[in-house]
């Protein structure tokens, strides 16, 4: 595309039928305990991650 | 009617897009983002839910030609017409990819916690701190109650509790907390090996992890928790490291009970722990306050120190004390993380770069939509446990009266509290039904909005999907700033 450029090439949607497994890290255990960073939790599912 | 959400916005000289519901970040140029609102309005306004499904397809044909003559005579005043179309056309690709106007579809997941599964525990493992920090939730340590230290005997009920509601789980979590956890180091070492030798029966894997200000971290502490086992990993898993920055910031807010600072004593020794475990599988973790605004400074300082893994969070306290962030603090702070950002984007270059916690952002992977939606998990698969073994929600709810959710040894006996609990999630929260960054807090931190909470005799469900917006604003920023982060790197390659 000439006038925009796409950073990403998985869409948040695709995540909706293989994830939940719960297997990922709690975002508190990680660094923060006074917010919440579930966004740069790490995926542990080997499905999810094979469907992106 | 499902919505769709964009955010757009100018950082570092980058016409940024974010487009919520698919996560998808576009860079663009100036004729279509001045477009993007004018589509928004124009052609999505007009192309309501109803009439998407009711108008024929001829007729939607005709009524997006109509807008699109409008936003070309709107534009053409700025741009050159045949880049407007074009741009056009691009927009409607990327909207038919779903990746842009994405509406959102995932209210209607089932997102609540049908299944009493507990995954992660905060041990309490010691009630008492050889600091006084100023700005302790944990009060130094005692949480609204009295000193004391977490028996082996509680410890290994903990776990027994944690794996007897685990439910198909692998992965549990086990932190050690405080107060300050090495002053129990005995019964940390004794949980970790009772723990391990539970993991083959129950087909269980524990990852402990160890916060703490260092004032008692010696080299056989440092050996136990890098040693690796034979996955790789370490017996600690993941240590998180008390140290604010500069000298007289750190020593400001984390004295010893006698006043004096505990920066020249701790810094080294929490430098040597993060370089014997290979710089990795750890964060230095610091609080700025309204004190430190300028806290790139002290970001830098700890990467100047040699820590590559470095997480500095605002201080969450009550706003009349004088170190609470204030919202007339907001701008100040928000140019700090924009210095930050940029700093880290130069230093990458000279190969020095550093991992900033709040700055990270995976644009490829992350976490799953459920994930996003149901946020930390406390009070559901997320428990805090005292040194006498109460749980509760988490660890910044322990002591609070009328929250105590149960016993490691009686289980969860507080069901409803449970239940009140599970059904927090973003879309529980009115305020987040337009932030963009919803689904990266996943509306924030329940105790936050708990304890900001304004409004007095509010119900407990009330109080908790109420976000704390200090927090809110600078969450948003940090988004801003790792979105600009990635978009700088991909625009070198």
């Amino acid at each position: 595309m000439k006038h925009v450029k796409t950073l990403n090439t998985q869409k948040l949607q695709q995540t909706v039928k293989k994830g939940g497994c719960g297997e990922c890290q709690t975002s508190c255990q990680s660094a923060c305990k006074t917010s919440c960073t579930v966004g740069n939790q790490s995926c542990e599912n080997k499905e999810q991650k094979a469907v992106k | 009617m499902r919505r769709f959400l964009l955010h757009q916005y100018k950082s570092n000289g980058l016409n940024i897009v974010l487009d919520v519901n698919s996560g998808a970040v576009h860079l663009v140029d100036d004729v279509t983002y001045d477009l993007l609102p004018l589509y928004e309005t124009t052609v999505l306004g007009e192309r309501s839910e109803k009439t998407k499904e009711e108008l024929s397809e001829k007729l939607r044909e005709e009524n997006t030609a109509e807008t699109k003559e409008a936003i070309i005579e709107q534009l053409s005043r700025t741009y050159p017409k045949a880049d407007i179309e074009e741009a056009l056309e691009e927009v409607k690709q990327l909207e038919q990819a779903g990746v842009l106007f994405t509406r959102d579809e995932y209210e209607d997941l089932h997102i609540a916690h049908t299944e009493p599964v507990v995954k992660a525990l905060c041990l309490h493992i010691a009630h008492d701190c050889n600091l006084a920090c100023r700005y302790c939730f944990a009060e130094e340590g005692e949480y609204h109650g009295r000193r004391a230290l977490m028996s082996l005997e509680t410890g290994k009920a903990a776990l027994d509790f944690l794996i007897a509601n685990s439910g198909n789980r692998r992965n549990l979590e086990v932190d050690f907390f405080g107060g300050e956890p090495l002053m129990n180091w005995f019964v940390v070492k004794e949980i970790v090996a009772y723990g391990r030798a539970l993991e083959a029966g129950h087909d269980k894997h524990f990852r402990f992890t160890l916060t703490t200000n260092g004032v008692l971290l010696d080299e056989e502490m440092i050996a136990f928790a890098n040693q690796l086992l034979p996955s790789g990993e370490p017996q600690i898993a993941n240590v998180v490291l008390s140290l604010d920055g500069r000298e007289e910031v750190h020593d400001r807010m984390r004295p010893f009970r006698g006043g004096q600072g505990s920066y020249e004593l701790v810094a080294p020794k929490l430098l040597r722990f993060a370089k014997e475990r290979g710089q990795k599988n750890y964060y230095v973790r610091g609080t700025f306050t309204r004190h430190n605004l300028d806290f790139a400074e002290d970001v830098l300082h700890l990467a100047d120190l040699g820590f590559t893994q470095i997480s500095v969070e605002p201080v969450v306290a009550d706003t009349n004390e004088d170190y609470a962030i204030q919202t007339e603090d907001l701008p100040r702070a928000f140019a700090e993380y924009d210095a930050l950002a940029a700093e880290m984007i130069r230093r990458r270059k000279e190969g020095k770069g550093f991992c900033f916690f709040h700055f990270m952002i995976d644009l490829e992977g992350g976490p799953c939509v459920a994930k996003r939606l149901r946020g930390c998990g406390a009070g559901t698969e997320y428990l805090a446990v005292t040194p006498w073994g109460d749980l509760y929600p988490c660890h910044q709810f322990a002591g609070e009266d009328g929250l105590k959710i149960g016993t490691v040894t009686e289980g969860i006996t507080n069901t409803k509290l449970r239940e009140i609990f599970s059904k927090v999630n973003v879309y529980s929260k009115p305020a987040c039904k337009n932030c963009f960054a919803k689904f990266y807090c996943s509306g924030g931190c329940g105790a936050n909005s708990y304890h900001f909470s304004e409004t007095a005799g509010d119900t407990l469900a009330h109080k908790l999907n109420q976000p704390y917006e200090i927090g809110c604003e600078l969450q948003r920023k940090r988004v801003e700033c790792a979105i600009m982060i990635k978009a700088m790197e991909s625009s070198e390659l």
